[in-house]
């Protein structure tokens, strides 16, 4: 399978934040998700990729090309969404869509109505009387009317209601029928991504934590409950994080197969959410050295 | 043919895919040439990623119930009839330990189950369908 998006060993130096030689790879025809909390470093990752920042160290090829040397070239066939709203606010949708438009050569304006049709968004409208689910759809109407290959979405579902983020993912599988679309899509909603996202790529502290198929992440690890009384310096070892109450120990584990050696039948296993993943891995993740599962990649 | 995913069950959901298009080929809902929805569209469908249906798939093409024709779509394989009828006799087991199984938990005696069968088998209540 062919390769996007390619960062190897890449790194940008801010005062108080550093993102340090991340690596990962994207493959075509996939739903992408990079997730980390606020101020991991996920829009920053995503301003490198789209060459409006420049990196320190490292490299980065996107549809095999260096992305400093072809930057125009490649944003050319990236759709992109902003977190926050790009636009004139006092421009109509309708007026605002003609100055984006004019950037693209394949603009297609039958696909735009088609998705201003689907998303009931009124053209005539100003972006500043939209309501913020209805300019993130703007946005994404627009990422898409001009045959991009590479979707990027920064954030798009924070801060949306439930009916209008479910449209969204909907529409994201909707793109990827075609198997030469792809799409990266970042998030802290661990949720969005638990259902269609084809791979995870966490980033923690400027860092990546793992970069995996989705169904490998869930599967590598394990929810553990249990009783206190089961936890001795031996039994703690094979957990990432525990949560420790009067009435019991709940835990994650990235080592199922030895936990359940230690623990048989004597305690409760779940599937765990990314979202479980994510936080025990964040809060508890110093204990191991902190740089667990970093040497995991796709 | 319904595919149903439990996002609840313990079980992988690409092993529910599996199970659930075996089933349905065995229960002979899906023949031979039937054309199955591509992976995108089902992934799209059950609202999972491609990967997982990928992965359903490549296993069902492994263990020969599937085959794929680039450019065309995923088929329902032309079963071998020794491996077809090797599989419904599986199948057959599989009914009969959870009729074994509830039978115990009834406290039905293996005299008495298999009285229950040998009449079920020789005058079967829907009227003589012995041959699925």
């Amino acid at each position: 399978m062919e390769d996007v998006a390619v960062l190897d060993r890449v790194s940008k130096f801010y005062k108080g934040f550093k993102l340090d030689r991340i690596s990962f790879s994207l493959k075509k025809g996939f739903i992408h998700g990079l997730i980390g909390r606020n101020g991991a470093g996920k829009t920053t990752t995503i301003k490198l990729m789209m060459d409006l920042v420049r990196p320190d160290e490292g490299s980065i090829r996107i549809f095999g090309l260096d992305n400093r040397r072809h930057g125009k070239e490649i944003r050319r066939r990236i759709g992109f969404v902003y977190a926050e709203n790009p636009f004139y606010d006092d421009l109509t949708a309708e007026n605002m869509k003609r100055v984006v438009a004019s950037f693209y050569k394949d603009w297609d304006e039958g696909a735009f109505r088609r998705y201003l049709k689907l998303f009931d968004l009124p053209a005539n409208k100003k972006i500043k009387h939209l309501s913020k689910g209805m300019k993130m759809k703007f946005s994404i109407a627009l990422a898409l009317s001009h045959h991009a290959d590479f979707i990027i979405m920064d954030e798009p579902t924070s801060g949306l209601d439930p009916v209008v983020r479910r449209e969204i993912l909907e529409l994201l599988s909707e793109v990827i029928q075609d198997e030469n679309k792809t799409v990266l899509f970042s998030t802290h909603i661990t949720s969005d991504l638990e259902q269609v996202a084809d791979t995870i790529t966490f980033i923690h502290d400027g860092k990546i934590r793992f970069s995996l198929p989705k169904d490998e992440v869930l599967e590598r690890y394990t929810l553990v409950k249990g009783g206190t009384d089961l936890l001795d310096p031996d039994t703690r070892k094979p957990f990432v994080g525990l949560r420790e109450t009067p009435v019991g120990f709940e835990g994650l584990s990235d080592d199922p197969k030895r936990v359940y050696a230690l623990f048989g039948d004597r305690v409760i296993y779940e599937k765990p959410t990314l979202e479980d993943i994510m936080v025990y891995t964040i809060k508890f993740g110093e204990n191991r050295g902190g740089n667990q599962g970093a040497e995991h990649s796709l | 043919m319904n595919i149903l995913i439990s996002n609840s069950s313990k079980e992988p959901i690409y092993e529910q895919i599996k199970k659930q298009i075996k089933e349905s080929i065995l229960r002979g809902e899906l023949n031979e040439g039937d054309l199955l929805p591509s992976i995108r569209q089902l992934a799209r469908d059950l609202h999972i990623s491609v990967i997982t249906t990928k992965r359903a798939y490549d296993d069902l093409e492994n263990e020969g119930y599937i085959v794929t024709v680039v450019g065309k779509g995923t088929f329902v394989a032309g079963q071998n009839r020794e491996l077809l009828r090797e599989l419904r006799l599986r199948w057959i087991e599989e009914k009969l330990a959870e009729v074994v199984a509830e039978s115990r938990a009834l406290g039905v005696t293996l005299p008495e189950l298999a009285e229950m069968l040998k009449l079920l088998y020789e005058d079967p209540p829907n009227g003589g369908n012995s041959q699925p």
